[in-house]
């Protein structure tokens, strides 16, 4: 049996009486783009902040190709390779396009205590941060202050900065939120690409996004997951057209 | 070619260079004397603004660590040690030590408690002090003479201990400079404008922080040091809350976050109280206001006037 990218085992949140995460297991294999989708509220942005550390769960376990990870915080769960992006845009507004990204980089490449030396000056970084930027088509926005990129180069930003964190698992909490028809069809484009080369668990709205790309879909419904299976399944099962599907496809 | 950027670090630096040029001072070398404490501070703030300005982390114990280096020259020499290679030394290392420890305890909390537990550490180094019954206790003491470099007697006079002043200025500045330009640097800027985004690229800025902090408690030990050899006194009152409250008011008045800014703070401060202590007794009222106008009105500080008016901001 080959062991599993990401596997969670009866992870639990609950903010004081509210279950958000209701014991959640989940397997996802190694390359799989793995969809999640669920109403406002379901707890999809909650499980993302569980499985990249930025929220610690109140019990269950979670596992990163076997090895227990559960004790492991934010920073380093994202040195073992879970990467993640945010629903609300986080950047560093007052670095350039390029900056932000060569720090991403600079995680991953030696150390950080360097004390001599201009950081903004190192092709190994810089190099790696450009071919990032160019995969989410920003390379000519590459000197600009990062604040002054509109909303949707913002997200692609985002994108960049993950990638170039060399994740093994990315986490993207709605990619495509507040995406023009141009930029999002330059995203899923850049999905559709990455998909089979990585782990990635997408949460997205867009269900003809996430009908097309993921291999597999869960349904998450006040903290629990309902079904998961794969795109076609997911659009014949009855419960999810009840609980989520059936208001949208109506 | 000079940089554009360069232009105002070089002037500040040329002022400081010419200026025991341009005559003598008279024999108590007031002018001198002045602009002597001007650089010494100068180092105190440029080390404050390195985790104040830069790291984001509101310090309010700095003075501390002035504290610490003046009575590490004030202790030794009580033992006879005047020797600046045995003093610096000390001074560092207790500074840094000092550092260590409390930064590894502040820097578990965030915002005001932060703020209120460096408080509370400078206050514990101040009545430290005042508890040195054998050092003077409250009322401090006089040292013997000014530090000997390696036996020699050389800054004894005002002239040579300004150009003492002005290397080691030189030479905080300047590693300041790679310190914030550096990989290192570069977290640290990070982490001040987004840490959470600088830990989910994978930056445990714990250790960052911390050694930030210990780096500038370290410069502000060379600054009590020099201190110290100024003035030739050593009391608890280096380390008051107040003088932690000062050293803060300097970088706000230059530009958080702005080496240069540091320098021209403490000068804009140290020059506008020694003039304003000459027109009236009452100068602190007018002090006051004068520096919430700035903070309110002149947002960035001197820096952030300066770069209106030239149109560079490089972050530096
Ligand atoms: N820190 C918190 N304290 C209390 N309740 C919270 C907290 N964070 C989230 N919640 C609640 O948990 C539930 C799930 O929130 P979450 O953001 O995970 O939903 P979501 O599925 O991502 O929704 P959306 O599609 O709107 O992004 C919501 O009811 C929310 O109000
Ligand atoms: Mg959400």
């Amino acid at each position: 049996m080959t062991i599993p990218m990401l596997e969670l085992r009866h992870i639990r949140k609950n903010f004081g009486a509210l279950n958000v995460t209701d014991d959640v297991s989940l397997t996802i294999p190694r390359h799989e783009l793995h969809a999640m989708i669920g109403p406002n509220g379901a707890g999809k942005t909650t499980l993302i902040h569980q499985i990249s550390g930025l929220l610690s769960s109140n019990s269950g376990t979670l596992l990163l190709n076997g090895e227990d990870i559960t004790a492991l915080d934010l920073p380093q769960r994202a040195r073992k390779g879970i990467v993640r992006s945010f629903q609300i845009t986080s950047i560093l507004p007052h670095f350039s396009t390029l900056e932000n990204v060569a720090l991403a980089v600079q995680a991953r490449s030696g150390s950080s205590f360097r004390f001599f030396g201009r950081a903004d000056r190192e092709a190994v970084l810089n190099d790696a941060a450009l071919a990032a930027l160019t995969e989410v088509g920003l390379r000519d926005r590459a000197n600009l202050r990062a604040g002054l990129l509109s909303h949707g180069e913002k997200r692609q930003l985002e994108l960049a900065i993950a990638l170039a964190a060399q994740p093994s698992v990315l986490l993207l909490d709605e990619p495509l939120a507040g995406t023009g028809p141009e930029e999002s069809a330059v995203l899923t484009d850049l999905l559709r690409r990455l998909k089979g080369r990585l782990t990635i668990v997408l949460i997205e709205h867009d269900m003809e996004a996430v009908f097309s790309l993921a291999d597999r879909i869960s349904v998450l419904v006040y903290g629990k997951i309902i079904a998961t299976d794969t795109p076609q399944a997911i659009r014949d099962n009855p419960e999810v057209r009840t609980a989520y599907l059936g208001e949208e496809t109506a | 070619m000079i940089m554009r950027r360069e232009i105002l670090p070089l002037s500040i630096f040329l002022a400081f260079a010419v200026l025991p040029l341009l005559g003598d001072f008279g024999s108590d070398a007031f002018i001198l004397s002045i602009v002597t404490r001007v650089m010494i501070f100068a180092i105190a703030a440029v080390s404050l603004d390195l985790i104040l300005g830069y790291g984001a982390l509101v310090s309010f114990g700095h003075a501390a660590f002035l504290g610490i280096g003046a009575y590490a020259v004030g202790i030794l020499s009580a033992h006879g040690i005047r020797e600046a290679a045995i003093q610096i030394p000390a001074a560092l290392i207790v500074s840094a030590l000092f550092a260590l420890l409390t930064g590894a305890i502040s820097l578990r909390t965030k915002g005001i408690y932060f703020i209120m537990i460096t408080l509370a550490f400078g206050q514990m180094a101040y009545f430290f002090a005042v508890s040195l019954a054998a050092y003077g206790g409250d009322d401090g003491m006089t040292l013997p003479g000014r530090s000997l470099f390696f036996g020699y007697d050389i800054v004894q006079s005002e002239r040579a201990f300004y150009f003492l002043v002005f290397a080691c200025l030189i030479a905080v500045y300047v590693a300041c400079r790679m310190i914030v330009t550096s990989r290192f640097g570069r977290v640290i800027r990070g982490a001040r404008e987004n840490p959470q985004r600088m830990e989910a690229i994978g930056f445990s800025l714990f250790a960052y922080q911390l050694t930030i902090y210990v780096i500038a408690g370290t410069l502000c030990g060379l600054a009590g040091f020099l201190l110290a050899n100024q003035t030739q006194f050593v009391s608890p009152a280096y380390m008051t809350w107040q003088r932690s409250g000062e050293l803060i008011v300097m970088v706000l008045l230059g530009g958080l976050g702005s080496l240069n800014g540091a320098i021209l703070g403490a000068a804009a401060f140290l020059l506008l109280e020694e003039g304003l202590s000459h027109f009236t007794e009452y100068w602190k009222l007018y002090f006051g206001p004068f520096l919430v106008l700035v903070v309110l009105f002149a947002r960035g500080g001197l820096m952030g006037g300066f770069k209106r008016l030239t149109g560079t901001d490089d972050g530096r």
